[in-house]
């Protein structure tokens, strides 16, 4: 019965076909929809299926159990369980029929009517599905059985309109999507009545959802029916009804418990049918990513690498990420080196999707569920980190290297409040506890320059601003005292005033701590301002890396070069600002030889073949045949000429 | 947070208003009538109209109401016309055996539920589909069909819990939990498969969020992920699913009460159901409603308590 509570049923819309298709082909689908079918023609065509009489006694065979004459047994009156079961269906699926049609005449319209009209309609069917919520079921149905007598068509037109406000209220939700559509408002904008746009227009985008309620809705207006037949209160002995069949049962189970069995399993097996229904036209219209996400993620091996030979605190070599893609993984960062000193701060720079905020999520060993690590790795302090098993890297995450993450308002806990937030990162780290973690932590925040720490310390984050969410997540970062900080995009969520304070701050605490810093953006300019040196990342590669006053002057790879001029601060006056045409292709869709290749201006026949890493000054590497002429190309198309 | 509370009784109290109000109602559009069904063979009209007169009955519906209503606020529901008992005290003295019952299987259901899930969550794997399979089975397997297999197995067969009856917590606490173990665990099936349900995507859905990297970055522990941080956020809507559970709970205590024989107010409600003894039944309706209305305020508190969007402004 709880099922007519459960009415978080919000199924995405879709194509409906393609959906229907899906479904189709799962077999629990077949399963269910073959069990209802079975049941509904068993129950229509009882005369000539079944066996015997249903209220035919045979006394010489009482509670005999399964036999070749009665297959499914009989009960205390010798009545055939089979034929009872077949003849049950009868009464029990037209109940449910009955408070099916109820809930959907009312909960349909009320639901369209709720979403596309829109104001007091609505809110009085909000106000009524509360009500309606809080009211258990089976005492509203014996009010109304102790009101008219024991009624079975009553009782049940009572269930489906108890279960009307909880289907309306899915169809208004889903109204109010489809309403937003432009074909819609162009309906309206022609002049058709409201009533044809909602039968003729709506009502087909909005089937799936109502087919998920109407089955949750249908198991539960089964088991109510059975209920009811259970106690007594539906159609009287001795016409049999599935929820009687259980009553019988249920006087004898000291002599013959085999009769709970095929009352239970006719019931439950019907529930589970509706239920499997509504589960399956969800999952189907679901979009279809969610679904791969269940699929087992496949093992890559992954052959060990030597130490690489360098100074570096910080050495990326070869670093290759697979994402798992529709069969296998796809290669998202492919053999990547990256080397940062210590007290340097390095820039890694490249388009959204370029695979930036992937490597940096890879050096701290975080990838995202079913993303792995396939080839290369990553050494810190001569380290291979790859070697750290889970209690090796909660020791080295926070006070190696930290990580202040892209989106302030999400980076901290919505529940704890501030102070204890970085309390915690205190204590972990410096052993520090009570008042003397929290002191720490008070001079933390005071470090970032949040005025008032002692306020900040007790506020939740939803009162904060972004500014000072970033500014407490970089305290939370510098609780463990990092010899390395990897900033990523930490100013893209911020107003521009608040960008240049935060990346202010972040230069200043590297110069103070002697950190090293990571910084990872979309942004040339940001790079510009704090970085010694930058790397450059297309499609999942390091196109370009140089020292920052190199990059600019004199770039060497034609997509630095479209970045610079696509920069507004580099715009010459009273020309247009350049644009690289297309966007990143993503990974799967690589080009052979250089992923630039088709935004590229100079794009010649060898850029097809692989593409060797040039140095053509100290310090400065591409990965462009084209170097010499990158620079002149302006990046643009039409600068070039 | 008030402002929280406040709306929640502009919701509450016309709720309690409109069920009553609608239960009273029926009555007088029914056609049976008390009147005349307690006089049955005996009926005269004289003796009809008498009757209606000191039941009340003759006057109007608004005035009848008004006089129920004023009584019921003060614990009076009236006297079942059909066999002389103060539904009031009626009331009170079931409504200890059906409390026991929900609020215990609440526990049980709320307790194991919300460890299932986070194991699962966690572990995923077989527990994980273990779950799927306790769900399936509690959302498909009626609580009295499950109730009737419980007893034929540890009351029939092996003996050792007792089939029917309840004993008071008063009268002896060894009687009570073992008159409560088989109903608790009928009811519980399916209430700790929806809790786990939740718990299980909730956790997962906190778990990918982006403060649990940024948590997990900073070193912090999984435990300390796990138990401070992920299962408060994910708390919030188990929440709202175990009020839901307690709320079913109230239509699967009829049946398992009739099961079980336990004298409480769903036993009542079946019973005035069958003989039309109006009294009863609309008192309970009232009781229960009032039982939803004070589970629903402490969904509430719990949502301040855990969630400071609420609580702070």
């Amino acid at each position: 019965m709880t099922t007519l509570a459960e009415t978080g049923a919000e199924a995405r819309l879709q194509s409906e076909p393609a959906a229907l298709r899906r479904a189709l082909r799962r077999p629990l689908f077949l399963f269910a929809a073959g069990y209802l079918a079975l049941m509904t023609l068993a129950a229509l065509a009882a005369p000539l299926v079944a066996p015997y009489d249903p209220v035919a006694t045979d006394l010489d065979h009482v509670l005999s159990g399964p036999s070749w004459l009665h297959p499914l047994g009989t009960d205390q009156l010798g009545h055939d369980v089979l034929s009872r079961v077949v003849y049950g269906g009868r009464v029990t699926l037209a109940g449910v029929a009955e408070a099916v049609l109820t809930a959907l005449v009312l909960g349909v319209s009320a639901g369209l009517v709720a979403g596309f009209a829109g104001g007091w309609t609505d809110r009085v069917l909000s106000w009524a599905t509360d009500i309606v919520l809080a009211i258990p079921v089976i005492i509203t149905l014996l009010v109304v059985l102790a009101v008219v007598g024991s009624n079975e068509t009553a009782a049940m037109i009572a269930v489906g309109v108890l279960g009307f406000p909880a289907l309306a209220r899915v169809v208004r939700g889903a109204t109010l999507t489809v309403r937003q559509e432009l074909y819609i408002t162009a309906a309206r904008a022609f002049g058709l009545p409201n009533r044809t746009i909602m039968v003729r227009h709506v009502l087909p985008r909005v089937r799936g959802p109502i087919i998920v309620q109407t089955s949750l809705f249908a198991g539960g207006a089964l088991l109510a029916e059975t209920g009811l037949g259970y106690l007594g209160l539906g159609v009287q002995a001795p016409t049999p009804t599935w929820g009687n069949l259980v009553a019988d049962a249920s006087t004898v189970i000291d002599q013959q418990p085999w009769l709970l069995v095929p009352s239970g399993l006719v019931i439950g097996l019907a529930v589970l049918s509706f239920g499997l229904l509504g589960d399956v036209s969800r999952d189907a219209s679901a979009d279809r990513r969610s679904r791969s996400s269940h699929r087992r993620t496949p093992v890559a091996a992954r052959t060990p690498m030597r130490r690489p030979d360098t100074e570096a605190l910080l050495a990326v070599r070869e670093l290759t990420v697979g994402l798992p893609g529709p069969e296998g993984f796809l290669t998202a960062v492919e053999s990547l080196n990256l080397d940062l000193f210590a007290g340097e701060t390095v820039g890694l720079v490249g388009e959204s999707g370029c695979g930036k905020s992937l490597t940096g999520r890879a050096i701290l060993g975080l990838l995202p569920s079913g993303g792995q690590l396939l080839h290369g790795g990553v050494w810190f302090g001569g380290t291979d980190l790859s070697t750290l098993d889970r209690k090796g890297w909660q020791e080295f995450r926070g006070s190696r290297i930290a990580l202040i993450s892209q989106d302030p308002m999400n980076g901290l806990d919505p529940t704890v409040s501030v102070g204890k937030q970085v309390d915690e990162l205190v204590r972990r780290h410096t052993g520090l506890t009570g008042r003397a973690a929290r002191a720490r932590t008070l001079e933390l925040l005071a470090d970032v320059q949040l005025k008032e720490p002692a306020k900040v310390a007790a506020k939740y984050p939803h009162q904060l601003s972004g500014g000072m969410a970033q500014r407490v997540l970089i305290a939370s970062a510098l609780a463990g005292t990092p010899e390395l900080l990897i900033a990523d995009e930490p100013t893209t969520a911020l107003d521009v005033t608040v960008q240049a304070e935060i990346l202010r701050l972040l230069k200043d605490l590297q110069r103070t701590n002697g950190m090293s810093v990571l910084l990872i953006s979309h942004d040339l300019g940001v790079i510009a301002e704090v970085c010694d040196r930058a790397y450059v990342m297309y499609a999942g590669q390091i196109a370009e890396s140089a020292p920052v006053s190199d990059l600019f002057e004199t770039p060497r790879h034609p997509y630095t070069s479209g970045l610079l001029g696509a920069l507004p601060r580099r715009g010459s006056p009273r020309q247009p600002l350049t644009t690289i045409s297309g966007s990143v292709p993503e990974p799967g869709n690589w080009p052979p030889g250089c992923h630039f290749r088709q935004r590229c201006p100079l794009a010649t026949a060898e850029c097809a073949s692989p593409i060797p890493v040039a140095e053509p000054v100290p310090g400065h590497r591409t990965r462009c045949i084209h170097h010499d002429l990158a620079h002149a190309s302006g990046g643009g198309n039409d600068r070039a000429a | 947070m008030r402002a929280l509370i406040l709306r929640r009784l502009l919701i509450s109290v016309p709720l309690v208003i409109v069920v009553s109000w609608l239960t009273f109602l029926l009555q007088h559009l029914a056609p049976g009538d008390t009147a005349r069904s307690i006089l049955g063979e005996n009926y005269t009209p004289e003796g009809y109209a008498q009757l209606r007169a000191q039941l009340g009955l003759d006057q109007p519906l608004p005035v009848q109401y008004w006089h129920w209503l004023t009584h019921a606020l003060h614990g009076d529901f009236g006297v079942s016309p059909l066999n002389g008992l103060n539904v009031g005290t009626e009331i009170g003295s079931r409504l200890g055996v059906t409390l026991s019952l929900i609020v215990v299987t609440t526990i049980v259901a709320a307790v194991l539920g919300i460890a299932l899930g986070a194991l699962s969550a966690v572990r995923g794997g077989p527990l994980g589909r273990m779950i799927d399979v306790l769900s399936l089975a509690g959302f498909a397997l009626p609580s009295f069909w499950l109730a009737l297999v419980l007893v034929t197995v540890f009351a029939v067969a092996l003996r050792i819990l007792p089939a029917t009856g309840y004993t008071p917590f008063a009268e002896s606490p060894g009687g009570w939990v073992s008159s409560l173990v088989l109903p608790v665990a009928a009811l519980a099936v399916h209430g700790t498969a929806t809790v786990a349900k939740q718990t299980r995507s909730g956790l997962l859905d906190v778990l990918g969020r982006d403060f649990v990297v940024s948590l997990r970055a900073n070193g912090v522990s999984e435990r300390s992920i796990l138990f401070r941080h992920a299962l408060r956020n994910a708390a919030i809507p188990v929440v709202t699913v175990i009020g839901l559970v307690f709320v079913s709970l109230l239509n699967g205590t009829v049946l398992v009460e009739a099961v079980f024989a336990m004298p409480g107010l769903g036993g009542l409600a079946v019973q005035s159901a069958t003989q039309h003894d109006v009294p009863a039944i609309q008192a309970v309706a009232v009781t229960f409603t009032l039982i939803v209305v004070v589970v629903n305020l402490l969904v509430d508190l719990a949502y301040g308590w855990l969630n400071p969007k609420v609580r702070v402004r």
